[in-house]
């Protein structure tokens, strides 16, 4: 990681390189800055969602190396070098939804989608270890993440649909 | 929310990491040490800390390790909650360990937080605090001046304050076995799982060859603003685990720990709590310490619970 001052702010500056969705970018950022503002603002993936910046509401869930993190939590400095997944990474090249997506689209999970990006990329992970949830295990895997609109219901149900897809996917 | 301007340091090596925070120290610049961030970033985001110098341990190598003997379990500083949870010798030794993670945060947060990282952010609403109070133990920390190990009871000095100077790094933590015949157990409520706790208790119950309690110890979490262990011994010692006082033990609990208000609980409420889950945990883990019974002879080879 190479480092220079920015010549307005004298602050520093550190050259980060991340691979999001399989892609490797390399952005200047202070190293002040959280990952969900360098996917957002420097990379203009604004998929992952921002809501309360201090790591409650789960909107801003990432896979880094393949595990669901807080981006608002981490610095993007910190996750020089690795591998991070976003919500727009999840759908296959040609558009075929991923399993998790399909369900909230089957099961109406969404009002306003504020809350969905990180309700998908935490249901993702959290199937990929257990693929065959009951319904408490699928209301537990969500508990770390708000939702204002749909009460959790149809979450909870795409949670069980989503694993029934992928039983049928092997995704 | 965005933190204020700071110097991002990473160093890659143990060495250059302790070098830089004492001259650091030495320059009188407010440096932060970052692990996991899952209390360091709110705190920098929300501008309740604005250090001149973040000092990232993450690309540091060999403080990862889980570490198990017949003395305890040793856990490296980049050893992630969701690691140590998961580590099948960690939680054959001290199953208390996996029981209080479990209760830690989401497993999102798991993921990133680490244990020692929770230890030295010191908090009385966490956890891991509680645990290493009621097992005993030390963190150990090292600086360029030297290693030393700050024994449990001395780490914890007030709420968000541990006994770590500026230029020290701890590089692990070292949990205690606890003596044979014991049990162990961990009650909390929460408004949701996941949630910081509105009280928790861990437990350790001790009993000899006749069934009848040795010890009884609890420690406390988000009940006060003190980080330790109580002996509540005196309520049910030498009692048949099936018939002891364990409500006795309770109220014992109730009138030692000093609780306070806040939005989520008066602290009239934390008391009946503190009261009603230190009979649940102490009666948990006097169970446990019965089945336990075969150990009074296996915990003495001490390649038994590391498997
Ligand atoms: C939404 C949310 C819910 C949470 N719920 C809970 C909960 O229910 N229970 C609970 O216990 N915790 C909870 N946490 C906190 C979480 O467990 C943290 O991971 C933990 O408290 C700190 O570990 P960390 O590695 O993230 O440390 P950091 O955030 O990186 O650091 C915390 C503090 O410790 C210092 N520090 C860290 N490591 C070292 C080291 N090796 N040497 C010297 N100093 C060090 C830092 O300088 C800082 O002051 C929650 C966090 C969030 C965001
Ligand atoms: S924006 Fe990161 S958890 Fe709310
Ligand atoms: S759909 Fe609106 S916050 Fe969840």
């Amino acid at each position: 990681m190479t480092t220079a001052d920015d010549p307005a702010s004298g602050e520093q500056t550190l050259v980060v390189r991340l691979r999001v969705n399989g892609m490797w970018h390399e952005v200047r950022v202070p190293g002040r800055r959280l990952l969900s503002d360098a996917l957002r603002h420097d990379l203009r993936l604004t998929g992952t969602h921002v809501g309360c910046e201090h790591g409650v509401c789960g909107a801003c869930t990432v896979l880094l190396d393949g595990e669901p993190v807080r981006s608002c939590l981490l610095l993007a400095a910190s996750a020089d070098g690795h591998e991070l997944t976003t919500v727009e990474g999840l759908a296959e090249p040609d558009g075929t939804l991923h399993p998790v997506q399909q369900a909230f689209v089957d099961c109406h999970g969404l009002q306003c989608g504020f809350c969905t990006p990180g309700f998908v990329m935490t249901i993702a992970a959290y199937l990929r270890e257990n693929p065959d949830p009951d319904e408490d295990d699928a209301l537990a895997a969500c508990a770390g993440n708000l939702c204002r609109c749909t009460g959790y219901q149809n979450i909870k149900a795409a949670v069980l649909r989503a694993a029934e897809l992928s039983r049928g996917t092997g995704r | 929310m965005k933190p204020a301007p700071f110097t991002y340091h990473r160093p890659v090596e143990l060495d250059a990491a302790l070098d830089l925070l004492g001259r650091l120290r030495d320059a009188g610049q407010h440096a932060k040490v970052l692990a996991g961030g899952q209390s360091l970033l709110p705190m920098l985001s929300m501008r309740l800390a604005e250090p001149a110098h973040v000092v990232d341990i993450n690309a540091l190598a060999g403080l990862d390790g889980v570490d198990v003997d017949a003395a305890g379990v040793r856990v490296g500083a980049l050893v992630r909650h969701r690691g140590l949870e998961r580590h099948a010798g960690a939680g054959a030794v001290l199953p208390l360990l996996r029981q209080a993670l479990r209760q830690v945060a989401h497993p999102t947060i798991r993921n990133r937080g680490t244990s020692v990282g929770s230890l030295c952010h010191a908090d009385p609403a966490a956890e891991l605090p509680a645990v290493l109070a009621l097992l005993g133990g030390a963190v150990v920390a090292r600086s360029r001046r030297g290693e030393r190990r700050i024994q449990a009871p001395d780490f914890f000095l007030g709420p968000l304050e541990s006994a770590l100077e500026p230029d020290e790094l701890a590089v692990a933590t070292q949990f205690h076995r606890p003596p044979p015949g014991t049990g162990t157990a961990f009650v909390e409520v929460a408004r949701r799982h996941g949630d910081y706790a509105v009280c928790g208790v861990a437990a350790a119950v001790t009993v000899d060859e006749a069934g009848r309690v040795r010890a009884a110890r609890a420690a406390y979490v988000s009940a006060g603003e003190g980080i330790g262990a109580l002996d509540l011994g005196a309520a049910v010692a030498g009692a048949g685990v099936d018939v002891a006082a364990w409500a006795d033990a309770g109220e014992l609990a109730r009138g030692l720990v000093a609780t306070e208000s806040d939005i989520h609980a008066s602290a009239q409420y934390r008391s009946q709590l503190v009261a009603v889950l230190t009979a649940r945990a102490l009666q948990d883990a006097a169970a446990q310490a019965g089945l336990d019974s075969t150990s009074h002879a296996s915990a003495l080879d001490p390649a038994q619970g590391a498997r």
